[in-house]
């Protein structure tokens, strides 16, 4: 084919870069699949002694003991598990009651400043929460223990698990605020319409509507409350035994490796911690993809 | 028909699909060089998907398809890379469509910049004032040149757009209902500059608007449900359709 | 029968009241931890700030004074060449779904594996940075905590580059290409620039939130008392210096580590601040 001379000179070579860039922005996308399938198998390629030494048991195992090379990832399931719920347990009703008040409730005036420190609050590193529980969080809970009888080490389980719910609290409360603002109008009014009164508006036509995308933030935030290491590590107490109370000095999965992966130097040892962050890896996974479902049911709507 | 002598588009046995739905069925035409060539008929129809074929952007659309052969001149436009097609067929759209993050002078040098084409500071500045002074806009800008297109009112946008199609010199400028968003003024204006432009450019113009067709076109190509159904001279379509599914579009039964 | 139906209205009426004061309660008490943690940090930070604590190294433990310049410097170099790293990355793949994989399969793909990526525990984050970049080079380096930190930038930056990019009106996209000009070139000179002030705020949210992070660099970037800007080397990093210090037994050092959490959450604050700005900037546009 014959080249017009007014064409410009390099349109010919603009359309093999045409081609080259279509194919480096396809490569990129199938990049960000290979980083994540290429982080799970170095996860199970570096956690193989470990799976291959204790197989499945490795799940019920209670005994951890970098000493006599013991290792069991049960109480560290426990631990996560306790954490992550009880918090959840503790986070949910306040941030839901927050969640209506400023969705609801307070006027413009109030709500969207009172939002803007939520979201701000949501940002502030977890260290900085970790900092703020191990000087005011955990002599108070401390004098609490003393009180009621409980061993007063002041950290454990019940201090990770109010830090955490401290710190999930706004994340939860955004998502289901912003859920609930996505109620129409013209519903609400409708049951206002029917001389409805406000709770009962609430109860009967917001709540319903918002109530997947509630649930996706709820499972979301128990995402978070898993895999949150540092405020977690710095109350817990880090002790590697099966938690008999709530009370106890305890570890989380995150928490024990954030304690010991530096200074494990046995490979046995490293794989386990590994083997652990593995766990991690699929529980968060799974989490999330339940949320997404959550997520997409609402869109749906 | 017959008196036509040049041609410079010649479609031969058109059909342009969407999926499996074939908006454009069997179309054969010679459009006629430097004239203002009016294409009509009824809403979906396939005036728009027709002009579309003209410049390749038909394809854009995913599960786009067409078939038959389009000749610019002596070259089948569907065998050409799309890009090379796309600079001697300019298109206006219906829409008023500068681009926000440029000034005015970019916005008619565009053609050239995207392209990563580096001109002098001559030419470039003889380049801009020849397209707007084409484009009748020059008068209005003159001053605002480095400024963002997006203060400039509805009508002088769409010239803006108009400037930029013809400073990459095509050779047809396709124009898809240029004036349906704008008010009668900048209408009148738009107008008058096609009859300017068709001494230097052929131009096809989509329009829903019969009296612009009858004022502005030599041409006319009438589109019904995807057929080409009637294409002459504009008075004599006008005046004495052959189809008579034209004469009831004409005579306001459908439209 | 006549006399019930106002007692039960009543009764409706005080419910509302009643649920609507305890929901009214419910939503204020989580804001007095929350308002705690500002007023401990403003009270405790803010007295150990000073100009030696912005220039000068950490002093031994038990001496007095000190500072976290190393740290200060080390958290703008990790961070920084994070987003180096990530950012190229996350903008390509988001012009791959917006622009070219749409709803193909492969995106979707794309988009469960960000979404993935995004739930992924930084803990497990920071070993898998360990294992890419720590192991092979058989030592702790700012480099490898800046892979651990754009590991975590890249899902974020994805899915806003997508989400912003959508945005941009396809009739830009064929004015661009209407005048000869490459889909190519229609994406980074039409397309891209136009969504330029999204993206960016997508970059600034991803970096406020890798700049905080402290799990990812434990065993990457590891820490070091002293200053480094060698990104091979081990270096400090303010979140670092806050667990490393507050977990310390020394007094002074606790002390430092309500210093470098003011200059932390300062950033961290100003950075989403910033993207507040410009997000507001864009609704504005429209």
């Amino acid at each position: 084919m014959p080249t017009p001379k007014e064409l410009p000179k390099n349109l010919y070579r603009q359309i093999k870069y045409d081609i080259a860039f279509r194919k480096l922005a396809t490569g990129t996308g199938i990049f960000v699949i290979i980083l994540v399938i290429a982080a799970f198998f170095t996860l199970v390629y570096e956690s193989w002694p470990a799976i291959k030494t204790y197989g499945l048991k490795f799940l019920w195992r209670t005994t951890w003991d970098p000493v006599t090379l013991e290792f069991g990832a049960l109480p560290f399931l426990v631990g996560t598990l306790i954490t992550s719920f009880l918090s959840l347990a503790i986070a949910t009703p306040f941030a839901l009651a927050g969640a209506i008040f400023l969705g609801e409730l307070a006027p413009a005036k109030v709500a969207n400043p009172v939002s803007f420190v939520i979201e701000l609050l949501a940002g502030i590193p977890s260290v900085i929460y970790g900092l703020w529980a191990l000087f005011y969080l955990v002599p108070l809970v401390r004098s609490f223990e003393m009180k009621i009888g409980a061993p007063p080490y002041g950290l454990g389980l019940f201090t990770a698990s109010l830090v955490l719910a401290i710190m999930i609290l706004p994340y939860a409360l955004s998502v289901a605020r912003d859920v609930i603002s996505l109620v129409p109008q013209d519903l609400k009014e409708a049951a206002y319409g029917l001389g409805a009164t406000r709770w009962e508006t609430i109860r009967h036509v917001v709540l319903p509507y918002a109530r997947s995308g509630i649930l996706a933030g709820i499972v979301l935030a128990l995402g978070r409350a898993l895999g949150e290491t540092m405020a977690v590590t710095m109350v817990i107490g880090n002790r590697s035994a099966m938690p008999q109370s709530i009370w106890d000095l305890a570890n989380t999965m995150a928490s024990v490796i954030a304690n010991e992966f530096t200074e494990a130097t046995e490979d046995l040892h490293l794989a386990a911690l590994v083997e652990i962050g593995l766990l991690l890896f699929v529980i968060t996974v799974i989490v999330n993809l339940v949320a997404r479902i959550f997520i997409v049911k609402t869109k749906v709507k | 028909m017959t008196l036509i002598k040049n041609h410079i588009f010649c479609t031969e046995d058109l059909c342009a699909y969407y999926g499996d739905f074939m908006a454009i069925k069997h179309v054969t035409v010679k459009i006629p060089e430097k004239k203002v060539t009016a294409v009509m008929g009824p809403s979906g129809c396939g005036k728009t998907t027709f002009i579309r074929c003209l410049n390749r952007l038909h394809e854009l659309t995913p599960g786009a398809k067409i078939t038959g052969k389009i000749y610019l001149r002596d070259q089948d436009i569907l065998k050409m890379d799309p890009i090379v097609v796309r600079r001697k067929v300019g298109m206006v759209f219906q829409r008023p469509n500068p681009f926000p993050t440029m000034t005015i002078y970019e916005n008619v040098l565009a053609g050239y910049k995207l392209l990563g084409i580096r001109l002098p500071k001559k030419e470039a500045n003889r380049i801009v004032e020849d397209a707007l002074k084409k484009a009748a806009l020059w008068d209005e800008v003159k001053d605002v040149l480095h400024r963002r297109g997006t203060f400039l009112s509805g009508g002088q946008q769409q010239r803006l757009c108009i400037a930029r199609a013809l400073a990459v010199k095509p050779e047809v400028l396709l124009m898809d209902e240029p004036t349906s968003a704008l008010d009668p003024k900048a209408t009148l204006q738009i107008e008058n500059l096609i009859v300017e432009l068709k001494r230097t450019v052929t131009i096809i113009i989509v329009t829903h608007n019969m009296p612009q067709a009858g004022r502005i076109s030599d041409y006319t190509a009438f589109f019904y449900l995807g057929e080409l159904i009637e294409f002459g001279p504009t008075a004599e379509v006008f005046t004495n359709p052959k189809d008579p599914r034209t004469e009831e579009y004409l005579t306001g039964k459908f439209s | 029968m006549k006399n019930s139906y106002p007692a039960r209205e009543n009764w409706r009426r005080l419910k509302n009241k009643i649920i609507l004061g305890i929901i009214t309660l419910l939503a204020l008490i989580p804001t007095l931890p929350l308002f705690l943690i500002l007023f401990q940090l403003l009270h405790k930070g803010l007295s150990s700030l000073s100009i030696d604590f912005f220039l000068h190294l950490p002093a031994p433990p038990g001496e007095p004074g000190g500072g976290i310049a190393n740290a200060i410097c080390g958290t703008l170099i990790i961070v920084g060449l994070a987003t180096l790293i990530g950012v190229p990355i996350s903008i390509m793949a988001g012009i791959y779904l917006s622009e070219y994989g749409k709803e193909s399969k492969l995106a979707h793909a794309v988009r469960i594996s960000a979404d993935v990526l995004q739930g992924v525990p930084s803990i497990v984050i920071g070993i898998v940075a360990y294992a890419w970049v720590v192991r092979p080079m058989g030592h702790f380096s700012a480099l490898s905590g800046s892979v651990a930190l754009a590991l975590m930038m890249i899902p974020v930056v994805v899915r806003t580059t997508e989400e912003v990019l959508k945005l941009v009106p396809d009739i830009l996209r064929e004015a661009s290409l209407a005048l000869g000009i490459p889909y190519w070139r229609t994406v980074l000179k039409v397309v891209l620039p136009t969504g330029m002030v999204g993206v960016t705020t997508g970059i600034l949210i991803a970096i406020a939130r890798i700049a905080g992070e402290t799990a990812p660099l434990l065993f990457t970037a590891f820490g070091n008392q002293f200053m480094t800007l060698n990104p091979i080397e081990p270096m400090n990093a303010l979140p670092l210096v806050i667990f490393n210090y507050a977990t310390s037994p020394y007094e002074d050092w606790w002390q430092q580590a309500w210093g470098a959490s003011i200059v932390l959450v300062f950033m961290v604050l100003a950075l989403n601040i910033l993207s507040r700005i410009l997000a507001r900037r864009i609704a504005g546009e429209k």
